[in-house]
């Protein structure tokens, strides 16, 4: 080996209970080199990255800097070998001060009194070098987001680092400050610093990186030059093109549109940007419409807003013909609206009632279930019962199993149960696989093709392209909050919606 | 063999609950007496018989600990309603002190018979409730805050409301003292509340009245609310998972108004309650009336259950009740200490869940038999 790595992590393997999070992994950094990591959602970058800023400790392998293996305990071990990291979601303390901030956990004292002068110095001179502007006196909470990112960056050179680790971090940045941080980062290669970027926007990885390692499923893909790599190339060793379920689907003519959506914009809980920007489109009888995109591109708000979740800026939802954009969600619930939601424990299940309260949740007020405000508890025990017989709910005590002691899968089935058995017309279903076993997964595929082809209209929102492959009928892709792109399925290949995905390319304003 | 028919018992929630309340009650005994110890050796043995004995020592004293128990209990019943639906109600002392007011107000002012007084309590501990409601269902200002402020604005309100209505007081209907309201046996003896035949059962005691099966009746109504209704379960759900009760499109915000105003009736009603005995009477305090906050540990003892807090109310009046028969041997303020500790660890029923739980888990885990 004659190359002159500055980190190397050689076979990383790293299990959790049920899961291989990384799977004998190899990544070598070299000295001054811009080096990607890329993968979708639960690929195991962040797994890797937290081995080695010591937050997990491998089940095997090594990690090696400079040649020489080392152990890294803790994040100060981390600090100790020259390894800084800005995390996705900035670890910063927002009353105090910017200089207070980069100095927080090594600041000079005398006699228990801040020396501030010299760190100050050294702050601004690092600040001029790079480019980073920042005002040492602004307190982070008054500053822009992208501020608070040089900040971060401030920080690892404060501590002088010379490996810098950055995670996703033009997830949060507008294009110019995109643009921004890509010269900082080219201005550190110069100097001989190394850097590991984590992202799956391709675009960026062309533009800056010199090396890319890819992963999927906690396994390692390669890694390649990027000089001599595409687009393409990048996108198909990402998601793969292995299919793992095949669903049978039998064809079917959509009948009417059963949800219409015209030019919905949706504002963002986390930051100032709308999360959802002037989207349209609309889900028929018959068919299933899916939303793909990597997350955090705005289907999650896309769906608050459909569902009544988060309050529209703009546009107009539709059910039925009916105006339902500022509508109760019970009121949009008798209009046939069933959601099945992306986070089950948060939306989905009270964790602490049994499992037939939760399988009436959306039906307690129905005359079947209650008679004058009391609750018919024979009906809703005989109601729970068939539920649980006929979709297969798997608990320790039947109707009265308190849901968090159930394991996900079961708690998925019933949310599913319960969704699908109030006879929708619009089933809208997010991410309704995550983390659930090869079986589970497949008898809820079932069910979502059952009713479309019961003539329900259903919009799948997933992140999996195997399962938007599969299922759909018609997809949409979500980058940055908008639809960037329509396809049929039968005419689309992963690697081309990988593309969209990114961000690399965009349908010309085609839009329905 | 034995194990396997006792573990499912154990497991049962509701059976933890009742053995961590009692545990934390026997700590707090222990340590009560500890404390009779280090304050006065010789009486300690004494003191404690004193505190355990009294309460059931004669009809006259049972009849005093029932009589105390009533509006406890329906402090408890309104901390712990309100704790159902995810909200802490330190407010229940304010809406006492208004019920209190508004009772008397119809008592003495109007000259209306004892049940319209109790209605009028419960619309005045609803009224006090409906505030911390409304700011914390539209502005989400946290009820704690607002509920605290409740506390001091309804009891110098009612100090002087009370100080300018010259025929609510004592000194209006011939009594030298114009420090507190007027006894309702000169003022008003159709306001106060019945005693339907107790008084003789409990040897002539000057306490006893219906009041405890008002309480009693309340709590089962409470709990038949929780357990049986709609409007229960989505005060659950909104309690236990204010985003899966959107979700399903509850109104939550609604729920937390009513909530309120069903905690704050509460409250007002055990205030009426305790002063249409017509043993007390209302003196205009400098402090914040103890009563509302004596439903915290109620609720918490009882885990807030409506059940749970007839049985958690009748203790906590059984040992003040006990206390104050532990005098001369030790000073009103040395038992109210020894009260507080006793109470006070008996909030920590939660605490001793967890730890029950915790252990039953653990050894369930070590067994080896769990799935």
């Amino acid at each position: 080996m004659a190359e002159d790595f500055v980190i190397e992590m050689l076979h990383i393997t790293k299990v959790f209970p049920g899961i291989k999070a990384n799977d004998d992994i190899t990544l070598q950094l070299r000295r001054g080199e811009i080096h990607a990591l890329l993968g979708e959602n639960g690929a195991g970058k962040s797994t890797l990255m937290s081995v080695l800023f010591g937050l997990y400790q491998p089940e095997q392998g090594v990690i090696k800097k400079n040649g020489e293996e080392v152990r890294v305990r803790d994040p100060n071990d981390a600090n100790r070998l020259g390894i800084g990291m800005v995390h996705q979601h900035f670890k910063l303390v927002e009353c105090f001060s910017v200089l207070d901030n980069i100095i927080l956990g090594v600041e000079d004292t005398h006699y228990g009194f801040l020396q501030k002068a010299e760190a100050r110095k050294k702050v601004v001179a690092l600040s001029e070098k790079y480019g980073l502007r920042v005002d040492p006196d602004a307190l982070v909470s008054d500053i822009s987001v992208g501020m608070q990112q040089r900040v971060e960056i401030l920080k690892m050179l404060y501590r002088d680092n010379d490996i810098l680790i950055f995670d996703e971090p033009t997830a949060v940045l507008t294009p110019q400050e995109i643009e921004e941080l890509m010269e900082i980062m080219r201005g550190f290669k110069k100097e001989g610093k190394s850097i590991l970027f984590i992202t799956h926007k391709l675009n960026e990885i062309m533009a800056v990186a010199d090396r890319c390692t890819v992963l999927r499923k906690g396994r390692y893909m390669g890694t390649v030059d990027i000089a001599d790599t595409t687009k393409e190339e990048l996108s198909r060793l990402m998601v793969g093109h292995d299919v793992r379920f095949a669903v049978e689907k039998k064809p079917q003519v959509p009948g009417e549109a059963v949800l219409d959506v015209q030019h919905l914009v949706v504002p963002s809980r986390v930051h100032k940007k709308d999360a959802v920007r002037d989207v349209s489109f609309s889900v028929r009888r018959g068919e299933i419409v899916c939303v793909a995109g990597i997350e955090g591109n705005g289907q999650s708000e896309l769906i608050f807003g459909l569902t009544g979740l988060e309050k529209p800026a703009s546009g107009s939802v539709s059910l039925l013909g009916k105006d339902v954009t500022n509508a109760r969600i019970r009121d949009r619930s008798k209009l046939g609206m069933s959601h099945i939601p992306e986070d089950r424990h948060k939306h989905g299940l009270v964790l602490d009632f049994s499992l037939e309260d939760n399988l009436v949740l959306q039906r307690y007020w129905q005359p079947e279930f209650q008679n004058r405000g009391f609750i018919k508890r024979g009906e809703v025990r005989t109601y729970a019962e068939r539920l649980i017989d006929q979709y297969d709910v798997r608990s320790g005590q039947g109707p009265v199993t308190v849901a968090r002691s159930m394991s996900g899968g079961n708690q998925q089935k019933a949310i599913i149960a319960r969704e699908v058995d109030k006879d929708p017309n619009l089933l809208i279903a997010v991410q309704p696989t995550r983390g659930l076993d090869v079986g589970a997964i497949e008898y809820i595929h079932k069910q979502i093709v059952a009713e479309r082809d019961q003539g329900k209209a259903v919009l799948l929102v997933s992140l999996e392209l195997d399962e938007v492959m599969n299922l759909s009928d018609r997809i949409l892709v979500m980058y940055e909050g908008e639809i960037v792109g329509e396809f049929d399925p039968k005419k689309t290949t992963v690697e081309e919606l990988g593309l969209y995905m990114a961000g690399a390319k965009k349908q010309g304003e085609a839009k329905a | 063999m034995n194990k396997k028919t006792k573990q499912p018992l154990l497991q049962n929630p509701a059976a933890i609950s009742v053995l961590a309340s009692l545990l934390s009650i026997v700590i707090g005994l222990v340590l009560g007496f500890i404390l009779l110890i280090i304050l006065n050796p010789g009486e300690a043995l004494h003191g404690m018989k004193a505190m355990l004995g009294t309460g059931f020592g004669s009809m006259d004293k049972f009849g005093k600990v029932l009589y105390q128990a009533a509006p406890l209990m329906l402090c408890g019943l309104s901390v712990g309603f309100a704790f159902k639906t995810g909200l802490f109600n330190i407010g229940a002392s304010g809406q006492y002190t208004i019920g209190s007011f508004f009772a008397l107000l119809f008592a003495i002012q109007f000259q209306m018979p004892w049940w319209v007084c109790l209605l009028a309590a419960a619309v005045g501990g609803a009224i006090w409730g409906v505030f911390p409601g409304l700011f914390k269902a539209f502005f989400n200002v946290n009820e704690v805050i607002t509920s605290i402020m409740f506390n001091w604005i309804g009891m110098y309100l009612v100090n002087l409301l009370m100080a300018n209505m010259p025929k609510m007081l004592a000194s209006g209907w011939g009594a030298p003292n114009s420090d507190r309201t007027a006894a309702l046996s000169s003022a008003n003896t159709g306001a106060i509340i019945p005693k339907g035949g107790l008084d003789k059962l409990f040897g002539n005691s000057s306490w006893i009245n219906i009041s405890i099966f008002v309480a009693i009746a309340v709590a089962i109504v409470i709990w038949v609310v929780l357990q049986k209704t709609t409007f229960g379960y989505e005060l659950k759900a909104c309690g236990l998972n204010r985003d899966a009760s959107q979700y399903a499109g509850i109104n939550a915000k609604r729920n937390i108004v009513l909530s309120m105003v069903i905690a704050g009736a509460l409250s007002g009603l055990g205030g009426g309650i305790y002063y249409l005995a017509g043993t007390g009477q209302y003196v205009l305090q400098k402090s914040i009336l103890g009563m509302g906050f004596n439903g915290i540990p109620v609720a918490l003892l009882a885990n807030s259950n409506p059940v749970g807090t007839i049985f958690s109310s009748l203790f906590i009046s059984y040992i003040q009740v006990g206390g104050a028969a532990m005098q001369p041997a030790y000073s009103p303020e040395t038992i109210d200490i020894v009260i507080a500790v006793i109470i006070y660890l008996a909030a920590f029923a939660l605490l001793m869940r967890g730890i029950i739980a915790k252990a039953i888990s653990g050894r369930k885990t070590k067994g080896g038999d769990g799935k």
